[in-house]
């Protein structure tokens, strides 16, 4: 299943050891196709295939950092498809590396990153994920491998970067690492009183800081809908973070400091006690704060310091909506936050982003303009019509839905969001004529 | 495929002149179900004809009649394959056939009532076990079966339909446990009195209700994921109760 646990399907399940074993598991497809699945952190049913082969490849997880070429800003890191973002910052900080992207949780692989092409904090700055890749290997259907990149069959690069597992096994990819000044961040924060406040601080200085993001209170209303605690940064230099480093500049420690209990009432989380939770946390905010030095985990993956958390919503699970909508049409974000909050969807703090340029891959999500992600327990009544609603405001001022966090929408709206989708069927006719890769996203959105 | 919040895609009706059925199914189309294929007796009546271009108005774009004989169970494996080859993948299949007869009917005429009983609970259990072979094979989607609060505590002027329906909720329940970890599930959909074609002119129990307000609470249930599912809600609370009165008093109570 998903991430927010709500449409389990039941599939032959195969975890190749190694590279090798990989490759065997395709010709062996039951008659309702495979899929490749990393570790499972798409939401919805991105990485099932009901009743045919999942590939569990998060074994298959080598990777190795090459040596650094004079003058570049970036090393190159080969890495096999199921290694995960967590392990390589284990390997990559302590030389003063990092990845070009990371999105809120580190325990993503790096075929699940391509196939989604996720997206981070930086993206204003630094585009998503694939744009930061040389090469990639991926075997198709037909069991042959080939090696594909941007300058290198950029049909087939590009359609599988976003293309959800859907053109072929990701086997392994070559990804161009930053540099870092070292293993901790210089964080700048703002409290912005409501949504245009926030707008306007991002609107006027996101292209300050390499990384940004907002996190939006959506259950604040009145004059403070949209109310939001902004945190912006960079990575410090090594002198800038000496105050907690020592000489020890690249120092790394990443876990789970506590673990959800096994047993979660339902309905723990209400609207009472995420109201209070919102508010508190919006309260304890500094109005503004500058330079203070954060830890990456704390600066990236707050999430993962509790393992689990995905269980806390109770036995009936969450679903996430993330969409973006061109830079231009804020007043449909301000329509959809007010929808949002005058419904009391009960949500933890939503996360708010501006994003730049979009890329060349015909299912991307990212493109210029506002994101907004939500969780939202699928318990709340009249969330199906709200969301639907909500998705007719974002088709019609020219958004999108992320893919790999759906688990809802209707199929007759993909064509409308990503208008290149016959473009990326196409490429995907032309690797996969008998459509052997399959999943249950596909299946659902007749992609 | 269903989707994160309970919504179908595709839906097989047996019994698809089922009041009850075409209410939830009608909701269900009103969300987003595109393909709904009614397993009928007469594919060509009037009645289905109607029930097919009603839900075509709602937003259907595949609907078809196909034949389906409860009592014929020898054809039930065909009639079901059939139908997933044709069609694609059912993400929620309605098992809504059955019928009422009269008590007193059946009392003068045993083989009218094992007629009954072969088409409420021999035809539900042939067709729900091939269907249950196609949900496995498919490795998702959900059986709803609907029995009825008559099989929760028989009663004297109903007990033969009441025990039909006993029968299929266990059956039911039992092999909605086999299909753990299958992908598969199934749904135990207990109603209480219906305003039907099926009880016209007979006295409503108590908290009787339209197909309609059966539909919602069936709907909101099986969004929720729930594995029984009583319409309305009230009636879990008012059998748990009815369920354990002394047979004496159960007697007077259920005597109407
Ligand atoms: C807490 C949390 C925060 C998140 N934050 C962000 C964020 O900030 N930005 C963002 O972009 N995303 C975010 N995500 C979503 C996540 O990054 C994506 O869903 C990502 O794809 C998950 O990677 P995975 O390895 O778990 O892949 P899975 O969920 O296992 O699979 C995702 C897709 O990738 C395909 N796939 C996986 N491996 C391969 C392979 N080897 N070959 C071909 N296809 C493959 C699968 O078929 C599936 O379609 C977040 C998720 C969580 C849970």
């Amino acid at each position: 299943m998903g991430w927010g646990r709500t449409a389990p399907t039941a599939s032959d399940l195969r975890r190749p050891t190694s590279a090798i074993e990989l490759r065997r598991a395709l010709p062996t497809a039951s008659a309702r196709g495979l899929l490749a699945r990393g570790l499972g952190r798409s939401y919805g049913d991105a990485a099932q295939n009901s009743g045919g082969t999942v590939i569990e490849t998060t074994d298959v997880d080598a990777f190795t950092i090459h040596e650094s070429v004079p003058g570049s800003s970036t090393v190159l890191v080969t890495a096999e498809a199921g290694a995960s973002i967590d392990r390589m910052l284990h390997a990559l900080v302590p030389q003063g590396l990092f990845v070009p992207v990371t999105p809120g949780t580190r325990y993503v692989t790096v075929g699940g990153a391509i196939a989604a092409d996720i997206h981070g904090k930086n993206h204003h700055r630094k585009g998503s994920w694939c744009e930061h890749l040389e090469s990639l290997r991926l075997q198709l259907a037909d069991g042959s491998v080939v090696e594909v990149g941007p300058d290198r069959d950029p049909d087939l690069f590009w359609a599988t970067a976003g293309g959800m597992g859907l053109t072929g096994v990701i086997l392994e990819a070559t990804i161009r690492c930053p540099r870092i000044g070292s293993s901790r961040l210089l964080v700048d924060t703002d409290r912005a009183p409501d949504l245009d406040s926030v707008l306007e601080l991002m609107s006027s200085g996101d292209h300050a800081y390499d990384y940004s993001v907002a996190w939006i209170d959506l259950m604040a209303t009145g004059r403070s809908m949209g109310r939001s605690v902004l945190t912006r940064g960079r990575f410090a230099t090594a002198e800038e973070a000496a105050p907690k480093t020592g000489r020890n500049t690249f120092a790394y420690k990443a876990g789970v400091i506590a673990n959800t209990p096994p047993f979660i009432p339902p309905g723990l989380l209400n609207k009472l006690s995420i109201r209070a939770f919102n508010e508190l946390w919006f309260r304890k905010a500094p109005a503004e704060r500058r330079d203070e030095l954060q830890t990456i985990p704390t600066f990236f993956h707050p999430l993962d310091m509790v393992g689990g958390w995905n269980r806390i919503y109770g036995p009936g699970g969450f679903l996430q909506w993330q969409f973006v909508i061109p830079f231009g049409t804020e007043a449909a974000l301000t329509q959809i936050i007010g929808e949002l909050s005058k419904a009391g969807c009960t949500s933890f703090l939503a996360v708010l982003k501006s994003f730049g340029e979009g890329n060349p891959a015909p299912l991307s999500f990212p493109a210029a303009g506002w994101t907004l992600a939500l969780d939202i327990p699928t318990g709340v009544p009249g969330l199906g019509p709200l969301l639907d609603h909500l998705d007719d405001l974002v088709a019609e001022a020219g958004g999108r839905i992320y893919l790999a966090k759906d688990s809802r929408m209707r199929a007759e709206l993909v064509g409308t969001m990503y208008p290149r989708l016959d473009e990326w069927r196409a490429v995907r006719d032309r690797v996969d004529p008998n459509r052997v890769f399959q999943s249950d996203l596909a299946r659902r959105l007749a992609l | 495929m269903r989707d994160a919040l309970g919504a179908v895609q595709s839906v097989l009706v047996l019994g698809g002149n089922s009041e009850i059925a075409i209410s939830i199914t009608e909701r269900l189309v009103d969300r987003r179900c595109r393909t709904v294929v009614l397993a009928v007796r007469d594919p060509l009546s009037p009645i289905t004809a109607t029930t097919a271009d009603t839900l075509r108005g709602r937003g259907a774009t595949t609907v078809e009649a196909i034949a389906f004989d409860a009592l014929a169970s020898e054809s039930h494996s065909d009639v079901i394959a059939q139908a997933f080859d044709r069609f694609g993948d059912f993400d929620l299949v309605i098992s809504a056939f059955g019928v009422l007869g009269d008590q007193e009917t059946f009392n003068n005429d045993p083989t009218a009532a094992a007629i009954a009983a072969s088409t409420n609970f021999v035809g539900a259990v042939s067709s729900s076990l091939a269907v249950a072979s196609r949900l496995r094979a498919q490795g998702h989607g959900v059986l709803m079966v609907i029995t009825s609060v008559a099989g929760v505590r028989a009663r004297a002027d109903n007990f033969v339909y009441g025990s039909t329906k006993a029968g299929l909720d266990a059956f039911a329940q039992g092999l909605g446990d086999s299909l753990v970890d299958s992908g598969a599930r199934v749904v135990v959909v207990r109603p209480g009195f219906v305003h039907t074609r099926m009880t016209e002119g007979m006295k409503p129990a108590p908290f009787a209700a339209t197909s309609d307000k059966i539909a919602d609470a069936v709907v909101a249930g099986f969004g929720k994921g729930r594995e029984i599912i009583w319409a309305p809600p009230i009636l879990a609370i008012v059998f748990g109760l009815l369920r354990h009165l002394p047979r004496s008093l159960w007697r007077k109570v259920s005597a109407r």
